[in-house]
This record gives structure tokens, sequence and C-alpha cells, in this order.
């Protein structure tokens, strides 16, 4: 009944598709790997800018309260990861993973840089930490001296600080970067398609190779197009609603 | 390691002259994209500042639609589509006619299409910074407002516009590693062709790695020295008068 309805909805698409001047068979044969290159793309983006956004936090505060060392290697990190190309990155950890083969099988890691996707996943989140790092330091410093300040005077100890004073003010003042740093990630993860991993850059190679169709690199970019636009308006509507304080001052 | 680093000669047995060539291309493909990417982009805010509303919309769907796609799509799109479109526009003059679209070239045209959208963001916020009266002074004095824009406007302009500047072409630079896809012998597929002979990727993606970074850091002290120098007379509060 489910399977009978969606089959003629998707007929019914197709329709409109050809209605509208697309090529209505192509649309037939690939347009279910298209969904799932959507899905695997998701995936890739979720996965790595939530990590990524675990890992940042404590880079950040290396970079600010750290030590020499601490505050060096967390600056290293960043600098590295934001000043070389992605793709170089992922080029890097995906056939330099195989280089080590053996090492890796004897730790017992083999298995996880075996797949394309998870090196892809794990080279995007360490990229995108040092970029959400870079936007939560900056957070942190655009802070007034007065709110740690304000923190000690009432007896917080340095952790109770940071919980409940300097990070709530500095991811407001990041929202908005770090919805760029999200939009940049979906872009970015096309990347992974290069190796190997059919996300939605992938699956549109692939049906092209096959096609010779132009028209497979259009629909992409309107899904590109799409879920840009979807994240763009989703952040709107979370800054309205978590910065409200701020608009109401303005 | 020793041996790793003979890998890096240069002369037949090594492959430092290859790798060097390969950055001397992504240098060269950056540099070229630049003016394009720059010109195009001011063009845009332009048309985004006028006052015809159909100018705003086509620059306002340009800049979503390039900052929207993923660099890689748009590489895709320009390198294919522009040789399927001069295909078929050569085919009406010769029969069975197919045009190479040149790969420098399309890279060129896809990053600087790019560029071009992120940099009209930044000259449209410069543009606005620029104060009205300077261009109704300049309007006073009699200057065309060709003349007006270039004399008054854009050098005032240049100066707040160059550190978002800086940040597009930072990523441009980057960006340019994506050309080796489409095989362009840059940096990034050279040190491809380096690996597969030599089997050695975790060294040699390293060593593009550095030399990116190596970029990065250049271009980061000579881009401080331009800024230091747009900002030359300018005196702000807190400042040394």
């Amino acid at each position: 009944m489910i399977m009978n309805l969606l089959a003629q909805a998707g007929d019914g698409f197709l329709w409109l598709m050809g209605v509208i001047g697309l090529n209505a068979d192509l649309m037939d044969r690939y347009g279910l790997r298209f969904l799932g290159g959507i899905w695997v793309t998701l995936q890739l983006v979720f996965l790595s800018v939530g990590i990524g956004a675990v890992l940042s936090l404590p880079l950040a505060i290396a970079r600010i309260e750290g030590g020499k060392v601490a505050r060096s290697v967390s600056f290293g990190y960043s600098y590295f990861f934001r000043g070389t190309p992605l793709l170089a990155q992922t080029f890097l950890i995906y056939y330099g993973a195989g280089q080590f083969r053996e090492a890796l099988t004897d730790i017992g890691l083999w298995w996880f840089f075996r797949d394309a996707f998870n090196c892809a996943v794990f080279t995007f989140t360490l990229n995108t930490a040092a970029y959400q790092c870079e936007i939560l330091r900056g957070g942190i410093q655009s802070l007034p001296v007065g709110q740690t300040e304000g923190g000690k005077a009432m007896g917080l100890t340095r952790y109770q600080i940071y919980r409940t004073i300097l990070l709530p003010q500095a991811y407001a003042v990041g929202l908005r970067p770090l919805g760029n740093e999200l939009i940049l990630m979906i872009k970015s993860s096309a990347i992974a398609s290069v190796v190997t991993v059919y996300d939605l850059m992938g699956v549109t190679r692939l049906a092209f190779s096959r096609s010779y169709d132009m028209e497979v690199y259009l629909w992409a970019a309107a899904l590109y197009l799409l879920m840009v636009e979807i994240v763009r308006r989703v952040w709107n509507l979370l800054e309205r609603r978590l910065n409200r304080h701020q608009l109401l001052s303005r | 390691m020793l041996d790793l680093l003979r890998l890096l000669s240069f002369g037949p047995n090594g492959w430092g002259d290859e790798i060097a060539s390969g950055a001397l291309l992504t240098v060269e493909l950056a540099l070229a994209t630049l003016p394009f990417g720059f010109a195009l982009g001011l063009a845009v805010a332009l048309a985004k500042d006028s006052r015809s509303r159909a100018l705003r919309a086509a620059a306002d769907t340009f800049t979503t639609v390039f900052r929207g796609l993923p660099e890689l799509l748009t590489l895709f799109i320009v390198y294919y589509g522009g040789q399927m479109l001069f295909s078929r526009i050569a085919s009406h003059f010769v029969e069975g006619a197919t045009i190479e679209v040149n790969q420098f070239l399309a890279g060129v045209a896809a990053l600087g299409l790019v560029l071009a959208a992120f940099s009209s963001e930044v000259f449209l916020a410069a543009l606005r910074a620029v104060p009205r009266g300077q261009k109704e002074a300049a309007a006073a004095l009699g200057l065309s407002r060709f003349n007006a824009f270039r004399l008054v406007v854009f050098p005032q302009l240049w100066r707040v516009a160059l550190p978002g500047l800086s940040n597009n072409w930072m990523v441009l630079m980057k960006d340019t590693s994506l050309v080796s896809v489409i095989a362009i012998n840059d940096l990034m597929r050279q040190t491809a062709i380096a690996v597969g002979v030599t089997k050695q990727p975790f060294f040699f993606y390293l060593v593009a790695c550095l030399i990116y970074l190596l970029f990065s850091i250049a271009s980061s002290l000579v881009l401080t020295r331009a800024e230091k120098r747009a900002n030359r007379g300018l005196t702000r509060a807190g400042g040394k008068a």
C-alpha cells in the first residue's frame, strides 16, 4: 500500500520533471542513487562538523589558557589545517593510511582507514575542527575582561566561568561564522567523491560518465543549492531565536 | 629518511623538478585567476548597488549560485559544459567538429567565477563604506560618473576591501588544488604522479601540503605589507596620531 503510493508519487514526480523539460528517463534510472548520494553527503557533513565541534572546544581553550606547549600545538594544528587544501589533506590521510597498512593493522585501526568514507570523515573532522577552533577562540577573546573578573569576584571556579559565562557568549558571537562553516563543509564534502566515496558529487560523476548528459550536473547543482539554502534559512531562524536579546537592544 | 629526501632531488632520479614545475603552475593559475575574478567581482558588486532592479536581481542570483555550489561542481560544469557548448557551436560550421577546451582556461574560468562571487560581497561592503558625500563632492566637481568612481571612490574602497580580498586570495590558492581533477599538471597532480611511481603517498602529500603552507605564509607576509601601505595616512582612535 505505502510502496504503491510511493511508486505513484515517484511516477508523478518524473512526469512533472519531463514536463518542465528535464530528462525523465535519466532521472528514472539515477534518481534513487541521487537520493542515496544526498544521504551520504549529509552523513559526511554532520558527522564531521559534529565531531569537529567537540574537538574544537579543547583546542580553543588550549590556545587561550594553555601553557607555551599547549598554545603552540593548538596554533600549529589550526595553521596547518587552515593553510593547506582539503584535497591535499584528504589524499594525505587516505593514501597515506594505505602506506601504513601494517602498522595500522597492528594497532587494530586498519578496518577504520580501509574505508574511504571513514577517511573522508576523519579528514573533514580534523579540518573543520581547526576552523571552528578559530571561530570559538575569536568569540571568547572578543569578550571584555570584565566578564572573567566578574566571575572571579563571584567566587566561581575557572571551569564555572567558562561554562556559565564565557562559552554561552562566545557561541552567540560565533553563531553566524559557525553557520558559514557548516555551509562550507557541505560544499567541501564534494571532495570526498575524488577518493571514491559515492556522495552526491560521486553519484553525479558516475551518472555523467555513463550517460554523457550534462543535465546530471545541473541536478547536482540544484540539490547542493537547496541544501545550502535550507541551512541558511534554518540558521537565520536559529540566530533570531538564540540572539534575540541582542536584536532587542539594536 | 635520507632515501625519502633523495626522492625530492632535481634531475632524472628525483621528483624535485616535477613538483617545482607543478608548484609554478599552481601559482600561475592563481595569479591568472586573480584579475579576472576581481574584475568580475567588482562589476557584480556595482550591479548589486545599481538602481536597476533587473541588474540587482541578476547579480544576486550570480552570487547565490556560485557561492552555494561546491567548487568542484563549478569546475566540472565549466569544463564539460564548455566543451559541449563549444563543440555544438563548432558543429554548426563544420560537420562533426569537436573542440577541446583548454584545461587551464577552464580552471581559470571556474575559479574566477567562484572568486567573483565571494569578492563581490567584499567589494559591496567596501563600496557602502565610502560615504555618500564623497560621490556627491565628485559630482559637484564636475567629474563624470566613471571618473568619480575611478579617482574618488575606488582608491578609498581598496583600503576597506583589502583584508576581505586577502582572505579571498588565500581561499583561491587552496581551491586551485581542485583543478588537478581535470588533469592540469599543477602541484597536486604532479604529486599524485610521483606517488604513483614511488609508492610514498604520505611523504609526498605531506611535501605538497607544506608547499601550499609556504604559499600561504608568503602571501600573508606580502598582504600584511599591502594592508599597511593601503592604510598609510589613516589615523585611528587609539593609534598614534
